[in-house]
């Protein structure tokens, strides 16, 4: 893959804590207008990757590219640039616990990017508005439910006009039936052609949304490819084994939508 | 500039002559040491009988301001209001010489003072247990209840079993603050440690320094000694999965 | 039982004695005057012991583990020892290695010593609250390490140790009272040199009380209106009863 062809790559990832290996040669790249889902059991390293990819976590091996331009991340001007191009979604939202959601939102916009307080409230509520939170401006995060504490993250992100967003298992900490107003956001940023690596458990939603699936376990990426291909009946695929393994543990929606998934023909085998 | 603030001429001075007598000193702490160790079995005494005492009544107290009635509650607030906001040595000088003396009181100053210092423990202990007992969630009580205990019998044999764990790590804290605050006992002529670190130090000036640094380490020593003891009771009576934060 | 009785048969009602026109020409006159150096000791050893309440505090969450454990060490012995011990060894100890304070200085040293070994505890507790994530988003949007110092992590421990350090404060107010152990004339030297003029304990000691007991609630009520003018709905010590 050539780094100039996408938003964000990152190349030949390695990354060891204390001696265990949580990534092994993990190669990612993410184009205009592409969803890349990351999928695979718990503590097969999605999270780490994506905090590698803005060195959150900082990776012992491997290069981040931005716009096709290698970071090099001891740079610290360079670096805090490419965070401020990455947007980045927790899975327990992280919002700034003394600040209200406008605040939340406002906040990077005045201490990172200088604007002023009067520039940076009418961006946040305009950021606010798009998640459908605008009448939430003034509540502090504990006052908000899960699902609308992560929309206000989802605005935090947007408002810094990221070039790509990161997405690490934005669903999975709410309640079930806050599930689908949080989806509901990142399906219409997926529409608008923000690109996005999005890491999560829902099928269903993955399904929907990707453009890839790329499935990892213990650090390393297994197989990938389009959706229709690596989950079609009878593909006999380590993603397609890993959806049924969650249905049997009861979720019903991904049994449906990998079962009877209105899908491709010909399973293909992953890409590389 | 900072040779005239500390003058080490002097200090080397000093130290010299310390350690070139260095036997002879050494000989003469270790003679004192007894003397201090007289105080230190007075100030275990004031510090136990004022834990005590703050006990017997802080709990009751405790008990009264979460579950009383209002005019009941509003003397309690009282007490601990002044007994809190009056700082210790006050109420040592206002008790001992503004009441008793005044009174023609004159009994014993190890007594006096452990009724003083333990009225003001009775405040704040009282507060660790209104604490503790806040924090025992109202299912607990209406669990009782529902068993057919009277309110008497649910919070004796229920709530306060609970209460008084929890409430262990604010006891230690207590006991932290009585034993430093003992050392004010002096002041009303109580013979703890201080009382007899002082005399000694005015007898033997040349080695104040060393006499009150020796009372210290012995207020550190007992103080680690009873958080150390408290600490075991807490594992003692500890239950499995239940919370002593 | 005949020493009980003895024993109350001594109490003597009528020395107790609660003289008003004392109080008004006397007792008052002198402890307002000891009032002022009460509070020329209390208000620098508050602001020194806080920023070294800081200092010592911010070390022990950051600092590399030697020099953390050295602060460790010295935060546990401060508070392991009486303030009164640590006063006497500054004051009457230092003098026989030819070390000498003024009583104001002593007094001022002791206490900011001792007042910020308990604010550190504080804010120590403050910093280690702060969780990983808060720090993590402000890296993800940008933020410098120095940036989400001053915008995240200070604004959320300074709520944090609010509560305990205030009450710091109310505990130096009133341990200020040892001032005059070391021949301050503090509230409480005043009026201890007052009381020892006319044995009129009572009127002198009640009075002295007041002034003690005026100070910390106010003390106390300015603190509760700081944490409530500062107060976040859901956060820190207001978690509990603040949501919904």
């Amino acid at each position: 893959m050539n780094p100039e062809n996408y938003v964000l790559c990152a190349r030949n990832l390695h990354k060891s804590f204390a001696g265990k290996e949580i990534l092994h040669d993990v190669s990612v790249a993410v184009g205009k207008g592409e969803t890349k889902v990351l999928i695979g059991p718990s503590g097969g390293g999605k999270s780490t990757f994506l905090q590698c990819l803005n060195f959150l976590i900082h990776p012992d091996q491997g290069d981040v590219f931005l716009d096709g331009r290698k970071i090099n991340s001891a740079n610290k001007r360079e670096l805090y640039d490419l965070r401020q191009q990455v947007g980045m979604i927790f899975q327990d939202f992280n919002l700034f616990d003394h600040l209200t959601a406008e605040g939340n939102v406002s906040i990077a916009l005045r201490k990172v990017k200088g604007m002023s307080k009067k520039d940076a409230h009418a961006r946040a509520i305009h950021e606010l508005d798009r998640v459908g939170l605008s009448r939430r401006a003034d509540h502090y995060p504990a006052q908000l439910s899960g699902g609308q504490k992560q929309r206000v993250a989802i605005a935090r992100a947007l408002a810094m006009d990221p070039k790509v967003i990161l997405l690490d298992e934005p669903t999975s900490a709410l309640d079930p039936e806050l599930v689908g107003e949080v989806v509901a956001v990142i399906r219409k940023l997926a529409a608008g052609g923000m690109p996005m690596l999005l890491a999560t458990h829902q099928m269903d939603f993955a399904q929907a949304l990707a453009t890839e699936i790329i499935f990892m376990e213990k650090g390393r990426i297994i197989e990938q490819g389009v959706p229709e291909a690596l989950l079609a009946p009878g593909a006999r695929t380590r993603t397609q084994d890993f959806c049924l393994s969650l249905n049997q543990m009861g979720n019903q929606n991904s049994m449906q939508l990998c079962c009877h998934s209105q899908a491709a023909p010909s399973p293909s085998a992953p890409e590389e | 500039m900072q040779g005239s603030f500390f003058p080490y001429s002097i200090m080397i001075e000093a130290f010299s002559e310390f350690f070139a007598n260095l036997g002879d000193n050494l000989l003469l702490l270790v003679k004192l040491l007894p003397v201090l160790l007289k105080g230190s079995g007075i100030t275990v005494i004031v510090v136990a009988g004022a834990m005590l005492f703050g006990l017997t009544f802080g709990l009751p107290l405790s008990v009264v301001q979460v579950y009383g009635p209002k005019p009941l509650r509003w003397l309690v607030s009282i007490y601990v209001w002044f007994f809190r906001g009056t700082p210790i040595l006050v109420l040592l000088y206002l008790i001992f010489f503004g009441l008793f003396w005044m009174l023609n009181f004159h009994f014993n100053e190890i007594l006096a003072v452990i009724l003083i210092m333990g009225m003001t423990s009775t405040a704040y202990q009282s507060q660790i247990f209104r604490g503790s007992l806040q924090s025992i969630p109202a299912g607990q009580l209406k669990g009782a209840r529902s068993l057919g205990m009277s309110d008497f019998q649910a919070i004796r044999s229920i709530i306060l079993p609970q209460a008084l764990r929890i409430s262990i790590p604010g006891w230690s804290n207590e006991y932290s603050i009585i034993l430093k605050d003992s050392a004010l006992a002096y002041a009303v002529g109580c013979k703890e440690i201080m009382s007899y670190a002082k005399g000694l130090a005015i007898a033997n000036g040349n080695l104040a320094l060393a006499i009150y640094i020796l009372a210290g380490i012995i207020y550190l020593i007992i103080t680690i000694i009873g958080l150390w003891g408290l600490r075991r009771l807490q594992r003692k009576i500890r239950i499995p999965g239940y919370s002593h934060a | 039982m005949d020493n009980l009785l003895d024993f109350f048969s001594n109490i003597n009602a009528s020395a107790f004695t609660f003289d008003l026109n004392y109080i008004a020409d006397k007792v008052v006159p002198v402890l307002n005057k000891g009032l002022w150096v009460s509070l020329s000791l209390i208000v620098p050893s508050v602001i020194l012991g806080f920023i070294f309440g800081v200092v010592i505090g911010a070390g022990r969450v950051f600092a590399p583990p030697r020099i953390r454990r050295l602060l460790d060490l010295h935060v546990t012995l401060v508070r392991g020892v009486p303030l009164l011990v640590q006063m006497f060894i500054i004051y009457y100890g230092l003098p026989s290695i030819g070390i000498r304070f003024e009583p104001y200085v002593a007094g001022v040293l002791s206490f900011t010593i001792c007042t910020s070994a308990y604010q550190a505890e504080y804010v120590r507790g403050a910093l280690m609250s702060i969780s990983q994530g808060q720090i993590k988003a402000a890296q993800a949007l940008g933020f410098t390490a120095f940036k989400s110092v001053v915008w995240v992590i200070v604004p959320q421990a300074l709520r944090r140790a609010l509560p305990g350090c205030g009450n710091e404060v109310i505990y130096l107010i009133k341990y200020s009272s040892l001032a005059s152990a070391i021949v301050m004339m503090d509230l409480t030297g005043e009026a201890v040199g007052l009381a020892s003029q006319e044995y009129k304990y009572t009127e002198v000691y009640v009075m002295l009380g007041a002034y003690y007991l005026a100070i910390t609630s106010a003390a106390t009520l300015a603190l509760y209106f700081i944490e409530r003018r500062t107060a976040i709905p859901g956060f820190g010590r207001l978690a509990a009863g603040a949501t919904k």
